[in-house]
């Protein structure tokens, strides 16, 4: 990682929903959605956070594009704490490309002013919208002569999704977050899409905060991966380094269960989770793993009593553990024990 | 990835070929035609195939037609006063009859329908320009304003609608103008109610919430991705209402508070004509009584029919 600051910086960021319940709708506890996650994400690079769904990711995804607010913790941007409700300035510089291309066009707008929106909201380039807004149709690949007037449901999946990246470009932000981008689409359209994002990266010198729970995707557009579990980060690094060799055991179940069309050296066996994940308003005690943990059965009793007590912190991994393919990785792992790679 | 899907625009392609996908052939390969022309093409393509929505559309043309045609299409003049041809059956001369000062019946019921068709086009009016938007903020808002939008308007609704009527025009006075006005607080809360039920629904859409990630002001949200998805609701309420309004007109008439005499309104023939039921001048009450059930009963068809029209899931775009 780069010494320079990082456009984008979350320090210990929480989000706990409040559950009532009885008549007088007391609070009774509260679904821990987030529950301290830091990262820092650097100016042209593209985060991945991966995890199964109910694991916070989207609520992360909210948290920073401004549609939900923390419960604790922070976000900075470009050093500056976004406190509080977020302001227009910071809503122009970070955008969002939503998972549904069928929900999240308005159905009544034609796609030039679905594209133009954030122009009016912002009440930018008034002179020259329209032609703007071609030349962004023309970026992502659609047809302006066909598609300005086009109305959504005259549109496919893919089509609809480039409105989208279209719309999100139009203030022409710093941050994406990309909120599983290509889950809803066709499995025939991703590609192209997902070629899409990475020409813009490389054009625009976007950052990329990628919100999915498809490893095959996160394989094609990601520099970093974050895997998330019940709130938390339980594994941060490099690509490489966590897809091809992952720490945490949740990391080996996760990737384990990602069907695989070459017989890479020596797969593991598939590693079956017992269970389904914990309820987040009641998480487990010490480590929030440690139900379904296939590690901790191979741990003695003493060991195995620590999962329990303590939670893990995102440690990095320790100097002396054996080299990894793909070189150093700024690896952190939340695990008490694997932080220095395979113990066990 | 697939090669159809092509994101290469530095090459001269032909058009409706980038960004295509594989099985999109049925799509124009252009759009020479406004947006607007397209969607009211698909809703007139729509209606047509709806018979109901036609036997409407075509009792209300029929309505619009009279009332406009009325001076042309009426033998004699409404208001002059003939007392030797008084109380005659229907006759060549008098399709419909007279009346008790010799009028002709068959003219007043057609200058009638003017009076009907004014109500039934600025009631709904009236009752939306207040309604709709009490709708909308109570469907966008929620929580307490909805509350307390919602109960108002109960309060309204739990009157009687004929009574409510009678209250408003003793207070506003006799006129056309007041009556419609009445006729129009009588409807808000039907307004109100169609549009919260709608708002509330569309409100909780990703479209919304991709409009609050972009920053829209309330006002914006309401206007431009709320309340475009509330109008077919709300259209189908404005011809129930205009309905339910020519039966209330009617009835105030009927009551003798309605239109002012000599105006021929419907309701106010009615009530003189229902005095000679007994000694045997049928027609006196029962062509009045005709136009009403016929006016009414298009504008319900048509009602019912653009329900089934612009119910979105019967939308053969997709």
């Amino acid at each position: 990682m780069s010494d320079a600051e990082p456009l984008l910086s979350v320090r210990d960021l929480k989000r706990h929903y409040p559950v009532r319940s009885g008549i007088l709708k007391r609070k009774t506890g509260a679904v821990q959605a987030v529950d301290g996650v830091s990262f820092d994400l650097q100016q042209g690079e593209t985060l991945a956070v991966v995890g199964e769904s109910g694991c916070g990711k989207s609520t992360l995804a909210e948290m920073v594009i401004g549609l939900d607010e923390p419960s604790a913790g922070e976000i900075e941007f470009e050093g500056e704490v976004i406190a509080g409700g977020v302001d227009k300035a910071f809503r122009r510089r970070v955008q969002m490309v939503f998972q549904d291309p069928f929900s999240t066009l308005n159905e009544r707008m034609t796609v030039g002013r679905i594209v133009a929106e954030p122009l009016v909201i912002h009440g930018e380039r008034e002179d020259d919208r329209a032609a703007y807004v071609r030349d962004l149709l023309k970026t992502v690949g659609l047809d302006p002569d066909r598609d300005y007037d086009a109305f959504p449901h005259e549109l496919s999946g893919g089509q609809r999704q480039r409105v989208g990246i279209a719309r999100a470009l139009a203030l022409d932000p710093d941050l994406l977050v990309l909120d599983e981008p290509v889950s809803a689409l066709d499995v025939s359209v991703r590609a192209g899409i997902l070629e899409l994002l990475r020409d813009l990266q490389a054009e625009r010198g976007l950052t990329y905060l990628l919100i999915s729970h498809d490893v095959s995707v996160v394989r094609q557009v990601a520099d970093r991966v974050a895997v998330m579990y019940l709130g938390e980060f339980v594994e941060l690094g490099g690509l490489e380094a966590v897809l091809d060799d992952p720490a945490h055991p949740y990391t080996e179940a996760l990737l384990s269960s990602v069907p695989r069309v070459r017989a890479e050296p020596a797969p593991d066996q598939r590693i079956r989770l017992p269970g389904s994940p914990p309820d987040p308003s009641d998480p487990p005690s010490g480590c929030r793993f440690h139900p379904r943990c296939h590690l901790r059965e191979r741990l003695d009793d003493d060991d195995a009593a620590r999962c329990v007590a303590a939670d893990p912190e995102l440690t990095e991994r320790e100097a002396g553990g054996e080299p990894r393919p793909g070189g150093d990785d700024d690896r952190t792992v939340a695990c008490h024990f694997r932080p220095g790679g395979r113990n066990y | 990835m697939s090669a159809d899907d092509s994101r290469d625009d530095s090459l001269p392609e032909p058009r409706g070929h980038s960004g295509a996908e594989p099985g999109d052939d049925s799509r124009a390969q252009s759009r020479p035609e406004s947006p607007l022309r397209r969607r009211a093409k698909a809703f007139a393509a729509r209606f047509r195939r709806n018979t109901l929505a036609m036997a409407g559309l075509l009792i209300t043309g029929s309505v619009v037609l009279i009332a406009l045609l009325a001076p042309v299409l009426a033998p004699h003049d409404p208001a002059t006063v003939n007392v030797p041809a008084r109380l005659q059956g229907p006759s060549l001369a008098y399709p419909m009859g007279t009346d008790h000062y010799g009028r002709d019946l068959f003219s007043r019921v057609l200058f009638g329908a003017r009076i009907a068709l004014q109500v039934a086009v600025a009631t709904p009016l009236v009752a939306g320009a207040i309604g709709v938007p009490i709708g909308l903020l109570a469907g966008y808002a929620g929580g307490r304003v909805d509350d307390a939008l919602m109960r108002l308007m109960d309060s309204i609704f739990a009157f009687p609608a004929i009574l409510l009527g009678l209250t408003l025009v003793a207070v506003f006075g006799q006129s056309l103008t007041n009556i419609v006005l009445a006729l129009g607080i009588v409807y808000i809360p039907q307004f109100a109610r169609v549009t919260r039920g709608s708002a509330v629904s569309v409100v909780e859409e990703e479209h919304v919430r991709v409009a609050r990630s972009l920053g829209a002001s309330h006002v914006r949200i309401m206007l431009v991705h709320v309340l475009p998805f509330c109008l077919s609701a709300i259209l189908v309420q404005a011809t129930v209402t205009a309905a339910l309004a020519i039966v209330l007109e009617s009835s105030l008439s009927f009551l003798g508070v309605g239109v002012p005499s000599p105006k021929p309104s419907w309701g106010s023939i009615l009530r003189v004509g229902k005095g000679y039921v007994d000694s045997g001048e049928w027609w006196f009450s029962v062509f009045p009584g005709l136009a009403i059930v016929v006016a009414v009963l298009g504008f319900n068809l048509l009602g019912d029919g653009l329900r089934d029209v612009l119910d979105p899931r019967t939308d053969p775009n997709r």
